[in-house]
């Protein structure tokens, strides 16, 4: 609690207990009416003077349809028609209102700053023997810096000494630590949990992740959603037109049948009603919430304008390799002919590879799991657009595509699958087939299946692969929709195609994994960048970052825009719609000026409840 | 076409103790009624208010949103970020 805040609760209980006392003695001792009047009064110069103060101020600078003038006139007006209690209980209410609005914001504003814990303090510089601390944003590209257990990581680096396990829970919501060795890159912001690494800056900080997301999560709420957009132009008409309506209930009805005081007692409950409070503080604030929620679970949206629209998705287009598959090659089948046993295909394989860096090679070297031992290999030989040659403890093996077997003269199984086709020959004799092939992401089946349940109508695939190998992936993922073989810009033209297909109202959203995809990521109505975490270009590009490599976060992500739509719209109509039954209820009198003073307070800290459940988000 | 015009900026600034979310609103409201503003958006949860003019309106855009908080909400402390 802030000491403004602290001050204003004191005058509460002040005052409210003067005017306990204003209410319960005359019950229980005849008092004259004039010390009731005085003990009104004291309990109300306690908890209003600042209000009326700061309403005479605001009429001396021109601003007249201000929330303290109003409450100072409904409660002035109150003690005027000889209502003393109701004129300290609005102002009152009105305050404890105020009071607990403040503590819920401040609550809600500390949440996410604690959620987005990540700004490091300092950076340890290496300098000759020495060890100094600097600020973060000291560092040049180059320095070399320690990070020891338990620390920060300041700035984007490369390890140089050392090994470590990495938490990037604050920036992914992924509880499995990272493992790092030298040569791996640091992301700033995340935690060193158990070794001491030596690392050189790779990025100045105001290039660093850390400042990247942190700049993007502040300034996410600046972008405002149409719901917000909506609720600023309400405020700025509900309040005179309640106003003007007050004004013509007090003189009009009196004119025609008399009885100035009643109608003026309506009047004024109008007036304690003409705050838009409720709604100005709860929509913004489900939003900050939902936005909150979100970047906890890992999911960074760059607007509250995105969060809305996402709810609205009707067709989510995804590129396949990078976003649905793990873009890595892996050996998916072995098929051996006897007598050669899978193990061995995969050996001989492995080492006839053992000298090439390309992927496929580095998969089979996966694959075998072993330790290559260069003594086996007495000779390679290269054969271009082929593939290898090689003597392999004593044994003459070809390892290479169908062109090579064909050349070899040799009958093989030239089979069709998604993938590449490694044949291997052993002493001129086909001793089979590796397929090694793109893998899908764990979680991608469970991503299209929540998406589709949530009542995304069409989920299309795109990819510059081959049509079979898209086809694979579409049929295992449930996917109905797929193109393939397509350039990157072919993947614009088919978007704008997609574009025809929706309706007014939906969403197109395009997944990609912010790599050369960055023209589709823009001019879909939400890009949404996979695996942003390090990737400058993906932070850039897109409206909502997934820092994880999980497609099923899509879903997550939706399923957060919904709940907070829900919530607006939840806190826009029963804001709204007890305002208007209240205003009613005191035209014809029913509603006293206790109902008015629920339609505003009691209304504002209910929707501000509401609104807090937004940054909930269950796991 | 853009360049004619002038250099567009954009300043960040922090409104200290702003504690009233419909005055929040009104001061957008006010600041964006400006000719010389492109766009200002004050957010309540994050007391940020972004201000977008034209480099060359710049000076004159800040002193203007100067005056409309102070007569809005006459508490408020404007601090650039």
């Amino acid at each position: 609690m802030t000491k403004k805040m602290k001050n204003q609760l004191q005058n509460i209980v002040i005052a409210a207990i003067v005017f306990l006392v204003g209410t319960i003695l005359p019950t229980i001792i005849s008092i004259n009416s004039n010390i009731e009047l005085i003990i009104f009064l004291a309990a109300y110069v306690i908890i209003g003077r600042d209000i009326v103060k700061r309403a005479v101020k605001n009429i001396l600078s021109g601003q007249v349809f201000d929330e303290n003038f109003l409450m100072s006139i409904a409660t002035i007006g109150a003690f005027l028609v000889g209502e003393y209690p109701e004129g300290v209980a609005v102002m009152l209410f009105y305050q404890v209102g105020e009071l607990f609005q403040a503590y819920a914001v401040e609550k809600s504003r500390n949440s996410i700053t604690d959620l987005m814990d990540i700004y490091p303090e300092y950076a340890n510089l290496k300098d000759g023997d020495s060890i100094k601390q600097i600020d973060p944003d000291e560092a040049e590209i180059g320095d070399i810096i320690i990070i020891k257990p338990g620390e920060k990581v300041p700035l984007d680096c490369k390890v140089l000494k050392g090994n470590t396990t990495l938490d990037t829970r604050a920036l992914t919501g992924e509880s499995m630590p990272r493992e790092i060795e030298v040569g791996d890159t640091l992301i700033s912001g995340c935690i060193n949990i158990n070794g001491v690494v030596e690392a050189e800056v790779i990025k100045e900080f105001g290039e660093s992740t850390v400042s990247k997301i942190l700049d993007l999560v502040e300034n996410a709420s600046s972008k405002k959603a149409e719901a917000e957009n909506f609720i600023t132009k309400f405020a700025k008409y509900y309040t005179p037109i309640v106003v003007i309506c007050a004004v013509s209930l007090a003189v009009i009805p009196s004119l025609i049948v008399g009885e100035w005081e009643t109608w003026i007692y309506r009047a004024l409950s109008f007036l304690v009603i003409s705050c838009p409070c409720a709604l100005v503080i709860s929509i913004p604030l489900s939003f900050f919430g939902g936005l909150g929620g979100a970047s906890r679970c890992g999911v960074l949206v760059k607007g509250s304008n995105y969060l809305e629209a996402l709810a609205n998705a009707e067709i989510v287009v995804f590129d396949k390799t990078g976003t649905l598959t793990k873009g890595t090659f892996q050996v998916k089948e072995i098929r051996n002919k006897k007598p050669y046993s899978e193990e061995e295909i995969i050996k001989l394989a492995a080492y006839a590879e053992s000298y090439s860096n390309h992927p496929i090679a580095e998969a089979l070297k996966s694959a075998y799991g072993k330790e290559l031992d260069n003594h086996m290999l007495k000779e390679v030989e290269e054969i271009a657009g082929h593939g290898v040659k090689a003597n392999i403890d004593g044994l003459l093996v070809y390892a290479g595509n169908a062109k090579l077997m064909n050349k070899l003269k040799l009958n093989f199984d030239d089979i069709q699958v998604a993938g590449t086709l490694v044949h291997i020959a052993v002493d001129n004799q086909y001793a089979g087939c590796i397929i090694i092939a793109d893998q899908v992401k764990e979680d991608s089946r469970m991503a299209i299946d929540l998406l589709k349940a949530s009542g995304v109508k069409q989920i299309v695939m795109l990819t510059g692969d081959s049509e079979l190998a898209g086809e694979v992936v579409a049929k295992e993922l449930g996917i109905s929709k797929a193109y393939a073989e397509l350039l990157p810009g072919d993947k614009v033209d088919k978007v704008e195609e997609l574009f025809k297909q929706k309706t007014n109202y939906g969403k197109l959203v395009f997944v990609g994994d912010g790599i050369n995809d960055a023209p589709v990521l823009a001019r879909a109505d939400i890009g949404i960048a996979m695996g942003g975490l390090g990737s400058d270009a993906a932070i850039e590009a897109a409206d909502i970052v997934i820092l994880t490599d999980e497609p099923s976060k899509i879903a997550k992500a939706m399923q957060i825009s919904k709940k907070t739509l829900r919530i607006v719209k939840q806190n826009i109509v029963f804001a709204i719609g007890i305002k208007i039954l209240v205003l009613i209820l005191a035209a014809f009198g029913v509603a006293t000026m206790w109902a008015a003073v629920f339609a505003d307070v009691g209304v504002s800290v209910i929707a501000i409840l509401n609104a807090m459940r937004a940054l909930k988000v269950k796991n | 076409m853009k360049q004619q015009k002038g250099k567009i900026m954009k300043k960040i600034y922090i409104l200290e103790d702003l504690d009233c979310a419909n005055c929040a609103a009104k001061i957008e409201n006010a600041i964006n009624e400006l000719d010389i503003v492109n766009k200002a958006s004050v957010t309540f949860m994050t007391k940020k208010l972004v201000l977008d003019a034209d480099e060359d309106k710049m000076e004159q855009a800040i002193q203007e949103t100067v005056k409309i908080v102070k007569k809005i909400e006459p508490d408020v402390i404007m601090k650039e970020k």
